[in-house]
């Protein structure tokens, strides 16, 4: 019985590094030699959610969605546009983060679709952020006199969004790895324009939790920090915000330990992985550079 | 003919039935002996070592190893587009094998695959594992338009995966939303692809048009019409079931035309109910209206609304062609082909900007006369954030167009994945906070 994954992911008709991560992940996956196919598919790029699955051949689909939290688009976009026609959130039995699978046969192709919760909300997410703070300051065992800060969208409307940050954020703080964690939104207190008004610690990373660099990720936490006035005219890491040296990491997805993360729901969801877990951690390994 | 071909033969000819393919049957009979027969010759009652002689050389034997112990999987899109390459269920094998000798060339949208037959000397058995083996076909891709370069004029790839990036952008550096967009950049090749990266590099340059043609072809495709795929949509897109019927003929005429898209538009405003507009000509068929459509559709559905005014201008005779010339080289995408200096064309930068000069007020009003009658200034169009100050709302609405929901329908966060994609409400709370507006599609 061949088993494939898809990875699924939103896409942009605008940016074309959107897709950069997601790709990277997949090939990632892909050298590693777990599945027959691995295969991405897109809201917004091609092939589109509603024809991926005919893209594969293989009887038995791993879907992971390339999502930071549960809501809407891993409720009701993905699942409707995978004709999962069976599909009932209550199936996941979340409390908005504990999604892990639940099994359809998709309507248009008569595939067993294991139907995963998203990267964002499993919890080797959390060695991805740390990872993320090991990558940018060339590190592997920073954390002793630093601060962490995971930042997150937030919005009034999602509670979900906000839930994925915390539980990220107390995983870190629970490691005790670093002098002090916090969570920290843009939309909502405690914000990331007012960072170092968090941290006594005088070096901070800064970890977003996106799946990709885009807009937030490049241009308005940065602005909104005030690592830069203008995101055009780049910032530095670290960079110097109000006595504190501002780590500032870029979106999490962009790590190569994410690929991780997605073997991670696969096997979770019954996928047999083999080595392919250690492999892809070991292959995703970022050799430090000496310290600057 | 390797020995490992032979062999499968062999155990191929034991078995029910015997081989039958391609116009080439081998089988044991009851007597011990084999059949080996073609279309041009039959020979009975052989040993094992004559049926070895005849085997020897013939074209239908690695042939038939290629299809039936290779790319196998009878049923499947990929087997039967690779048969299609060579137009396999069209000619007998001898006359393939010539042909392939020199190439078949299949047009797939705007690529160009040939096919190759490596023949007997051209992967003995010397050669090592990884070499073709005889009968085993190669493949070429590239764009149409390179046709007659030589692969060393071209840059040449052999990983599948990197299509994907060298598609990503057109000719000019522009990124291409649509895979199938009539833009495909030029100056590159695939070249001797296996049989595998040869389909999975159409796969990456075209996703699904494999499957979705031999779901045609099988008469199994599933066709999404606009009612369908509109009826569907959430969210943002929920708007956009409310399009008038005649504006779903402007969105095929400009989206889905061959100058704009390789694929062919199949689907048609409901069934039964078939859009006037042409569906093109693309040997791969379009199931249904894709995205970037709906969120033009988005868009064009919100100016519908719109009720139309009368305005009074004065314009010469050649004024009023000249807007009409600008529209056509914009919609045609020729304002870069017009020569500064040729003040003949309507599109042409210096005649353009002579005809603002004239028309436009200081508030870039055209004939001076206002687009909302009781205020002035010029509050209704797109062209005053292309300064990239890229905080203004664009038609003054209130409502900063396509770049979030602030419709305040239902509305969604799009999980923080921060795409920052072009049009969903990023945090779903439907009002237009900080974070999200205040970009234009110069900053994506």
């Amino acid at each position: 019985m061949s088993q494939a994954l898809v990875i699924v992911a939103h896409g942009s008709h605008l940016n074309p590094g959107s897709s950069a991560p997601t790709y990277e992940h997949a090939d990632t996956i892909r050298a590693a030699g777990a599945f027959d196919e691995v295969r991405t598919g897109f809201w917004k790029e091609e092939p589109s959610l509603r024809e991926v699955l005919r893209t594969c051949e293989a009887d038995e689909v791993y879907v992971v969605p390339m999502f930071i939290s549960e809501g809407y688009f891993t409720e009701q976009v993905i699942p409707r546009e995978l004709r999962l026609d069976e599909w009932d959130v209550a199936d996941w039995d979340s409390d908005g983060l504990s999604a892990d699978v639940a099994t359809y046969t998709a309507e248009d192709t008569g595939q067993t679709v294991h139907y995963c919760g998203p990267v964002g909300t499993h919890e080797s997410m959390t060695d991805v952020l740390v990872r993320r703070a090991e990558s940018v300051t060339g590190d592997p065992d920073v954390g002793e006199g630093f601060g962490f800060a995971v930042v997150g969208h937030g919005t009034e409307r999602n509670e979900n969004s906000a839930k994925a940050i915390e539980y990220h954020a107390d995983r870190v703080r629970d490691t005790d790895r670093f002098d002090e964690v916090q969570a920290l939104y843009m939309d909502e207190e405690p914000e990331v324009d007012d960072v170092t008004d968090y941290f006594e610690s005088k070096d901070v990373v800064v970890v977003p939790l996106f799946i990709s660099d885009g807009f937030h990720t490049q241009e308005d936490i940065p602005e909104d920090m005030g690592l830069t006035d203008d995101y055009r005219t780049g910032y530095d890491v670290p960079a110097a915000v109000d006595g504190h040296r501002i780590w500032y990491a870029g979106a999490v997805g962009t790590e190569s330990l994410m690929a991780d993360v997605v073997l991670e729901r696969a096997a979770d969801a019954g996928a047999d992985v083999g080595a392919a877990i250690e492999s892809v951690r070991e292959t995703t390994r970022v050799a430090p550079e000496a310290d600057d | 003919m390797l020995a490992r071909q032979f062999d499968a033969l062999l155990e191929a000819a034991e078995s029910d039935g015997g081989v039958d393919f391609d116009g080439l049957h081998v089988a044991r009979g009851d007597d011990g002996g084999y059949t080996f027969a073609t279309p041009e010759h039959e020979a009975t009652d052989l040993s094992e070592s004559e049926l070895h002689a005849h085997a020897d050389g013939s074209p239908h034997v690695t042939n038939w190893y290629f299809w039936e112990r290779e790319v196998r999987r009878h049923g499947s899109p990929r087997r039967a587009f690779l048969r299609h390459a060579e137009a396999a269920d069209d000619h007998a094998v001898h006359e393939r094998y010539d042909a392939l000798a020199d190439g078949m060339v299949t047009e797939w949208g705007q690529l160009r695959i040939e096919a190759t037959v490596v023949d007997d000397g051209d992967g003995g058995e010397v050669a090592g594992d990884d070499a073709p083996l005889d009968g085993s076909r190669r493949y070429d891709v590239r764009h149409v338009a390179d046709a007659d370069h030589q692969v060393e004029e071209l840059e040449t790839y052999d990983d599948p995966l990197e299509a994907r990036e060298l598609s990503k952008h057109d000719d000019d550096g522009m990124y291409r939303p649509l895979k199938t967009g009539a833009n495909m950049p030029t100056g590159w090749v695939f070249t001797d692809l296996d049989w595998r990266d040869a389909v999975e590099t159409v796969e990456l340059l075209y996703p699904a048009t494999v499957a979705n043609w031999y779901r045609e072809r099988e008469g199994t495709l599933d066709i999404d019409h606009w009612t369908d795929t509109t009826d569907r949509q959430t969210g943002i897109y929920g708007v956009v079931s409310e399009l008038p019927r005649e504006a779903v003929e402007w969105v095929a005429e400009a989206a889905c035309d061959d100058s704009q898209c390789v694929k062919r538009r199949e689907w048609e405003y409901d069934a039964g109910d078939e859009l006037a507009a042409d569906g093109g000509t693309g040997a791969f068929p379009c199931r249904e209206p894709c995205s970037l459509v709906i969120a033009a559709a988005r868009r064009w559905t919100k100016l519908e609304e719109e009720e139309p005014r009368e305005y009074t201008f004065h314009l010469t005779p050649s004024e009023k062609e000249q807007i009409e010339g600008i529209v056509d080289a914009v919609a045609d995408g020729r304002v870069d082909e017009i020569r500064e200096a040729d003040v003949y064309e309507d599109a042409n930068r210096y005649r353009t900007r002579y005809l603002r000069a004239k028309l436009f007020d200081d508030d870039g009003n055209l004939g001076g006369v206002a687009t909302e009658p009781e205020t002035h200034g010029h509050d209704d169009h797109d062209h005053d954030d292309h300064d990239g100050d890229a905080d203004h709302d664009h038609d003054g609405d209130g409502d900063h167009d396509d770049h979030d929901d602030h419709d305040g329908d239902a509305d969604h966060d799009h999980d923080g994945d921060g795409d920052h994609d072009d049009h969903d409400d990023h945090d779903g709370d439907g009002d237009h906070d900080d974070h999200d507006h205040d970009h234009d599609s110069d900053n994506e």
